[in-house]
């Protein structure tokens, strides 16, 4: 069936469009790629595709303290702030989705306004407010950090599923004599976990990928992998970063795949 | 028809709602006897659905009192109102099956696994649907799933169950059914107190005790099935509730004029003033010549069509003053081999007892 | 006359509506309940992006003697540096912005006209890369573009060049990286609105005789100018505070808005100054976006929920 296809323009009319569109896709995702076959290249020089193979850029990282120790504040990261996002941001979107608050439009436009300001400003902002608090270089302050960020994505993936969802579900449990917790847990919630799964993993690779607001507010003992690599890009160009791209590629590609998933059992 | 001693009567009074500026339910009063089945009818956005909302605790009212067999219910909210409730699309918790949608109200109420299982199996069997229980919800049809919804609204017992269109999403043959059987089931079941909104008056006349008919946030008309249609109080009663001509009409002198004619009328005659005459179609009837009827209301009309339908037909004839008249008949076989050609003068008879006169808005 | 306390005082009142005040205190409770799902979300919000953002744009209306001034402002139209930097990220953004256009409208029209399946499998490629952090992205264009990066090597060993291209630390290597990491964010709303237009209108166009070239021009391209529009800025947008790939490919020649703030505030610790960057760049972020939405009447952020 070529029901989907829009005209009835032959495909070989059109060989232009997808040898163009082609190369875009090609732009990309080629740089992933390459750095995927780099990482597992022995030398050090750049050279690709690659003379001699061998894991030794893995070795690399994963015997280094310094990369290690600031993986593992990622990782930390990343899952307390998507403990504490995913809660926040799956309660704010319900209540946003009763629409009966006479603020809504408000409270909606404060929820995503870390999607609007620039990154920078609230980098340099976390930093300065942190700095009277005490919470640079903190775990608290990056998880709270973070969480403002992997806020408006977990709220916008759960509003999108519970839009989706038939609010009578939930007035017919009331009727059947649910309070309203039961009834959130028993009927509303199971409807819209994929939702929430979704906006879990959303707000775990907001956080581990997040790199303008760590620059400024971890560092020391928290200094977040992210803000390590950064600085080691500044200073030259470390093989070793390779493999550690090619984890957090691999990362990506499963988050990703987990979320589609998901999406698609819904 | 045997009411239980637990059924419980509704009174709603002075029930306020406003949606920002806009007055969605006026001061509206509404009785409903235990037992009763009662049926909320009106076009969409008379408010029907609003109050039925009220009724459940899913909208709050701005202002009135609700009380069921005596206790005030307006702020309790909706899981201690033990109310049941069918919407229209059903609502079926699709990640439950058949049984377990069923027992979610018993289990809410703490209700043992034995006698959950014997009660559901009650209700299952009460809605004809004995066995089904291991079924997913999306291996339903819609009568099944219908079926479903009421057992799941009544299986806990409630004091009240209400009804949000639970017909409208089937086809024509399947809702007659339905509505033919809802009724039976009401009438076993006995105590339950029911309310049901719909838009549908065919609906409401063939299963309801009493109709409440609704219009612009306000209830026109509070009466049986065939009082409404025999006796409409309003225009907009007249003209939702089957068929109706209607007919301008001046009462002076303690008598009623349409034009320059004089209009007998059973009921006794009302103030001075405009009023409108409703003229059922199928109280009409094609006068011949040898008929010179007292107390019959004669009308000279010119017949512009005739519509047969098979086992009725309809024609159309115009007055004097222009206004077109319907009028409805059987297909009995001397009738309608008696009509007169289109275009022809006619005399059409109305009785009386027939003549409806209501306020000329 | 007394009341009998335990009646609600307005019942039976004639003329008084029943049961107001409880039923306004019900509402109340509602309200309430909401709020309480919704504070500690609004209370973070407010803590991290609010209130610092606040104490800024206070900073910023003090010089450095802690006198209330416009100094911090006016500095940015006569110092050289400063309309540098104002310049350069204007131009970088015009750049990345032009080449994500060149790039995502072909790339968005040829998935859009895709079959299903074809379409989906595509746009895991432009999904991926922006869910791949922005670091990596970043490095792989220095490996690819630098000194004795891919591209010189091969262009050397072919014999095209003899001295490498200066590709990175410099304009046209932002450029490249910028527009890579900014592209999906034109393609996804653009292909989403494309995928809203009715092919029975281009079919009805091309009825009425109107050929393919001329069918795309005066139907398809004016129905998918909203969805362009909506890429357009949101790209431009985060173009004017990017700060990672011109921080990190930009060798130190090309300093853009983001950058400068981090200097002015890291490097100098000129809080007032760096703050009123920030302000300025917020208003102007503010100000493209709404002049969008008055425009279109569309939602510049519903866009985001595509991601």
């Amino acid at each position: 069936m070529s029901g989907d296809v829009g005209l009835p323009i032959s495909h070989r009319q059109r060989l232009w469009l997808y040898a163009l569109g082609g190369l875009v896709l090609l732009f990309l995702i080629a740089p992933s790629i390459i750095i995927v076959i780099m990482s597992f290249s022995d030398s050090t020089l750049l050279q690709f595709p690659p003379q001699q193979w061998s894991l030794r850029w893995y070795q690399s990282y994963f015997q280094s303290l310094e990369w290690r120790d600031a993986t593992i504040v990622s990782v930390k990261v990343a899952i307390m702030t998507t403990f504490v996002a995913t809660p926040l941001g799956t309660a704010a979107a319900y209540a946003i989705n009763r629409g009966t608050l006479r603020l809504n439009g408000t409270i909606n436009a404060l929820l995503t306004a870390s999607l609007i300001v620039p990154v920078i400003l609230i980098g340099i902002g976390t930093f300065f407010l942190y700095a009277r608090i005490g919470l640079n270089n903190t775990l608290t302050g990056l998880v709270i950090a973070h969480t403002v960020q992997a806020l408006p994505l977990v709220v916008l993936t759960v509003l999108s599923g519970l839009r989706s969802y038939d609010m009578n579900q939930e007035r017919v449990a009331r009727s059947l004599g649910a309070g309203r917790v039961a009834a959130f847990w028993q009927v509303t919630m199971p409807q819209i976990r994929f939702s929430i799964v979704s906006g879990a993993l959303f707000a775990f690779i907001t956080s581990f990928d997040e790199v303008v607001v760590s620059l400024f507010i971890s560092g020391g003992e928290t200094t977040t992998l992210t803000r390590r690599m950064f600085n080691a890009l500044r200073d030259q160009i470390d093989p070793t970063i390779a493999a550690i791209s090619t984890c957090l590629i691999v990362l990506s590609v499963v988050l990703l795949s987990v979320a589609q998933m998901f999406g698609r059992r819904h | 028809m045997s009411i239980a001693p637990s059924a419980l009567p509704i009174s709603m009074r002075r029930i306020e709602k406003r949606f920002g500026s806009v007055a969605v339910l006026r001061d509206l009063n509404l009785d409903v006897a235990a037992g009763e089945f009662l049926t909320l009818l009106g076009p969409s956005g008379s408010g029907k659905t609003t109050l039925l909302m009220i009724l459940a605790g899913f909208v709050r009212a701005n202002a009135g009192s609700i009380k069921v067999g005596g206790d005030e219910i307006i702020t309790t909210p909706p899981h201690r109102r033990n109310i049941g409730m069918v919407f229209q699309n059903y609502a079926l918790f699709p990640h439950m099956n058949v049984f377990h949608n069923i027992a979610f109200p018993l289990k809410q109420r703490g209700v043992g696994a034995a006698e959950t299982a014997e009660r559901v199996e009650k209700a299952l069997d009460l809605v004809k649907l004995k066995g089904l229980g291991e079924r997913r919800v999306d291996q339903l049809s819609g009568g099944q799933r219908q079926r479903v919804a009421l057992a799941r609204a009544i299986v806990f017992e409630p004091r009240i169950v209400l009804m949000d269109e639970p017909l409208s999403a089937l086809d024509k043959g399947l809702r007659e059914h339905m509505q033919i059987e809802l009724r039976a089931l009401h009438r076993r079941l006995g105590m339950m107190t029911t309310v049901y909104v719909t838009h549908d008056q065919r609906e409401a006349i063939t299963m309801s005790d009493r109709i409440a008919v609704m219009n612009a946030g306000r209830i026109e008309q509070l009466d049986r099935p065939e009082t409404l249609y025999a006796t409409p109080r309003t225009r907009f009663v007249a003209g939702f509730i089957g068929e109706s001509n209607f007919i301008p009409v001046e009462c002076r002198n303690g008598s009623v004029w349409y034009e320059d004619q004089r209009i007998h009328t059973a009921a006794p005659s009302p103030a001075p003033g405009q009023h409108l005459m409703v003229v059922r179609p199928e109280k009409l009837r094609l006068l011949t010549d040898a008929e010179p009827a007292s107390g019959v209301n004669v009308l000279n009309a010119t017949l512009s069509d005739i519509i047969y339908q098979g086992d009725s037909f309809v024609c159309y004839a115009v007055l004097r003053d222009g206004r077109q008249l319907t009028l409805r008949d059987y297909c009995r076989s001397d009738v309608l081999a008696r009509m007169p050609a289109p275009g022809r003068p006619v005399t059409l008879g109305l009785d009386a007892q027939d003549t409806i006169l209501v306020a000329a808005d | 006359m007394s009341v009998h306390p335990t009646l609600p005082r307005d019942t039976g009142r004639a003329g008084q509506d029943l049961n107001t005040q409880a039923l306004r205190a019900d509402a109340r409770r509602e309200s309430l309940r909401l709020l309480a799902l919704l504070s500690p979300s609004l209370f973070l919000v407010f803590a991290i992006i609010i209130v610092p953002i606040g104490w800024l744009f206070w900073l910023s209306l003090f010089d450095e003697a802690g006198a209330l001034s416009a100094a911090n402002y006016a500095r940015f139209f006569e110092q050289a540096s400063y309309i540098k930097t104002f310049v350069t990220t204007f131009r970088v953004a015009f750049i990345v912005t032009g080449a994500c256009v060149l790039l995502g409208y072909p790339l968005a029209y040829m998935l859009s006209q895709l079959p299903r399946r074809a379409a989906s499998i595509c746009l895991i490629f432009v999904i991926l890369p922006f869910w791949t952090s922005v670091l990596v992205r970043t490095y792989a264009w220095l490996v690819i573009l630098q000194r004795k990066g891919l591209i010189n090597s091969w262009l050397i060993d072919l014999g095209v060049i003899s001295e490498p291209l200066p590709l990175a630390n410099n304009l046209s290597g932002v450029v490249i990286g910028m527009t890579h990491i900014l592209l999906p964010f034109l393609v996804l709303p653009l292909y989403a609105s494309m995928k809203t237009i009715d092919t029975d209108c281009l079919r009805a166009g091309m009825n009425l005789g109107a050929g393919p070239v001329a069918t795309f021009r005066q139907i398809f391209f004016p129905l998918s100018l909203p969805g362009l529009a909506s890429g357009v800025v949101i790209v431009f947008v985060l173009c004017l505070g990017f700060f990672v790939t011109p921080a990190l490919m930009g060798g130190g020649k090309v300093i853009m808005w983001a950058m400068r703030m981090e200097q002015t505030t890291s490097l100098y610790s000129n809080w007032g100054a760096g703050a009123a960057l920030g302000v300025v760049l917020l208003v102007v972020t503010l100000a493209l976006l709404g002049l969008f939405q008055w425009l279109l009447g569309a939602r510049a952020t519903g866009v985001w929920s595509s991601r």
